[in-house]
């Protein structure tokens, strides 16, 4: 499919997916910073809120520095031509946070389950629907289906009323043949009108080719974040992104040089370690365990002796999925007893 | 045969039928009813089978034959929406409630918590939480009840084969009403509740992580003893009730992780969830029935409200 003079919104996960590396730390005029220059180079649509979305706030996540609605009214009103989205993963968040975002001035709602539980985001994508919002459904670990899992869980999620429903790689496990596949199903069976979206990380360094291709299969929406800061490895880097719908011709609207400079000058400099493709991030993807393990795993190694790439595989082996990481700590800890460490 | 009291169940469904099962081998409740609202409905010709009167026209088709068959406690576990009608006009005629629905008209009840007050207290209508809650709320206030704890949460992680269509369809149901019992009962200030519907196959064992931040350094050996203490309290009536790991105490945060398996009574031994509920309703139905067969306890009707207008 050529994909020369094609539109497609990139979505920023910066400010949300980047909060993971972050320990969900980061401060409000980190977050202006960066949302003042991503509205500059032209990117439509910027997610905020802690990492693990609204109400992400916990102790097995992690407290953030400040609430989601401290977040969200810092930057709504700084925007002059980008919209704001958060996100929202039924058992974590309730409809109460949705209301919430929704009067602070968010956009755009996404509502993220594991891929084979769409049933669970009927309360919430219906109420969006209601309230006009821009609706997503967001289906997490896309690995763990296969395409005719997903097909009926996307259906699901649009009848509730979503207008868009994305193939969420959130292992950074997927191959572009396996994105090709996946997001071909779910467009064939969506209504004409309903989007299609890819989510990547780029543990396997397959971030951009995996949205690439995702974009010649007919997928409209594509998150990245610039440099990369998301959690396991990062996100698909947007300015890399950016450069590479240029050189093939993909409308994104975004000006390459600023998206280069907010990454350059305002995220790198914003980051507690390099977010990279280390020897656990690398497993993350090869193992195809949920990106934001990724520094449990290592502060479970530290306190257990256990290897967090250990760990990581364990998690795997167990089919843990997004949402428990209450469960590296504990595996952890059986590890260490089997070896006799504690 | 020593006396037993009668028991009607309403909801024919995986949780009914569990708990048709356990109450067949209490000394002390005999079910002898089950109410659904689908004649072709398999739990209500499984009811049948066992030898209960069944009906499939609802909470009315039960009413008219209450006093008759002396029915003096109802067990719903149908759903929040149809479960305030169905207190109403049962509690109205004497009988009493254990609600298994998120409705919770009445207070919360977990049993080795809460369950003796309640007793005191009469209450004609209790509320048995949710799975998740039944299974770390004994934790929560195992720790409270050595030094306050300024905020309790709670992860709960279900298989995805035992988690129903109830449950899926409101969600928030469970975070809402897990974190308010989490303050209420637990003893909590402020109580935080997640649940992870989980697809692995074989499917997993019902997981429960319990965080809690005590308002001061935690007295780790008095907290290790209480914990200890609450997990034999709860193994009572749900025996795969087990401590994984933990307690961790790590700065004032205390952790411990649960694991609890079903009896697998008629539900896959996986779905500890469902069977904590079951179990812990069963144990509360028998504590009042203990209190109404040594008369201690009189049920009373209560006094009709007039619909809101």
């Amino acid at each position: 499919m050529t994909v020369k003079g094609k539109r497609i919104t990139v979505h920023d996960m910066t400010l949300r997916d980047g909060m993971h590396p972050k320990r969900h730390q980061m401060t409000l005029d980190e977050m202006r910073a960066v949302a003042r220059g991503l509205d500059a180079a032209g990117v439509p649509l910027i997610e905020v809120t802690h990492g693990d979305g609204l109400g992400g706030s916990s102790l097995n996540y992690g407290f953030p520095a400040h609430t989601d609605e401290e977040y969200l009214n810092a930057l709504i009103p700084l925007l002059k031509q980008a919209r704001v989205s958060a996100l929202l993963i039924p058992g974590i968040g309730t409809v109460d946070h949705l209301r919430m975002a929704r009067d602070l001035g968010v956009h755009t709602i996404r509502v993220a389950t594991h891929c084979t539980e769409a049933d669970v985001s009927e309360q919430h994508i219906s109420l969006a629907r209601k309230l006009e919002m821009d609706t997503v459904g967001f289906l997490m670990m896309a690995h763990k289906a296969d395409a005719q899992r997903l097909v009926s869980q996307a259906r699901l999620m649009e009848s509730y009323g979503a207008n868009c429903v994305y193939i969420t790689d959130s292992a950074g496990y997927m191959l572009p043949g396996e994105v090709k596949e996946k997001i071909i199903a779910v467009r064939a069976a969506l209504k004409a009108q309903t989007e299609v979206g890819f989510h990547g990380h780029h543990n396997l360094a397959m971030g951009v080719a995996n949205s690439v291709a995702a974009v010649e299969c007919g997928a409209t929406r594509i998150d990245a974040a610039a440099a990369g800061l998301g959690a396991g490895a990062g996100n698909t880097p947007m300015e890399v992104l950016i450069a590479v719908c240029n050189r093939m011709g993909i409308d994104t609207g975004v000006d390459l040089f600023k998206m280069q400079d907010v990454a350059e000058d305002i995220v790198v400099p914003m980051m507690e370690h390099p977010v990279r493709i280390d020897r656990d991030a690398l497993i993350l993807g090869y193992a195809g365990v949920y990106s934001s393990f990724l520094l449990f795993a290592k502060r479970a190694e530290k306190k257990y002796g256990v290897a967090a790439r250990e760990i990581l595989i364990e998690l795997g082996r167990r089919g843990i999925v997004g949402g428990q990481e209450d469960m590296i700590e504990d595996a952890a800890m059986s590890m260490a007893k089997a070896r006799g460490l504690i | 045969m020593s006396q037993k009291i009668k028991c009607a169940l309403i909801g024919p469904g995986n949780i009914g039928t569990d708990l048709l099962y356990k109450l067949k081998r209490s000394p002390v409740l005999d079910p002898v009813w089950m109410v659904g609202v689908d004649s072709a409905s398999e739990g209500l010709k499984r009811a049948r089978d066992l030898g209960l009167k069944t009906t499939e026209l609802g909470v009315d088709g039960l009413l008219p034959y209450l006093a008759a068959d002396s029915v003096q406690i109802a067990f719903d576990a149908t759903s929040a929406y149809v479960h305030a009608e169905n207190s109403r006009k049962l509690t109205e005629r004497g009988v009493m409630v254990i609600d298994l629905t998120p409705a919770a008209i009445g207070p919360f009840c977990v049993p080795p918590v809460n369950l003796l007050q309640l007793v005191e207290k009469r209450e004609m209508n209790v509320n048995m939480v949710t799975c998740g809650g039944q299974a770390t709320i004994p934790m929560i206030a195992a720790i409270s009840r050595v030094q306050p704890v300024t905020y309790g949460e709670i992860v709960a992680t279900i298989s995805s084969e035992s988690a129903g269509p109830g449950t899926r369809k409101n969600i928030d149901e469970f975070t809402r009403t897990t974190a308010a019992a989490i303050e209420e009962v637990g003893g909590a200030r402020q109580g935080k509740a997640i649940i992870i519907i989980n697809p692995a196959e074989p499917p997993l064992v019902m997981r429960d992580t319990v965080h809690c931040l005590t308002e001061t350094a935690p007295d780790q050996e008095k907290i290790t003893a209480s914990i200890h203490a609450m997990i034999q309290e709860v193994q009572k009536y749900v025996p795969g009730y087990r401590l994984v790991n933990g307690p961790v105490f790590d700065g004032n945060r205390v952790s411990v992780f649960l694991e609890v398996e079903g009896l697998g009574d008629f539900l896959p031994k996986y779905s500890g969830n469902l069977d904590i509920m079951t179990a812990a309703a069963a144990q509360t139905a028998e504590m009042f029935a203990e209190g109404i067969l040594a008369g201690t306890i009189i049920l009373t009707p209560t006094c009709p409200v007039a619909p809101a207008a």
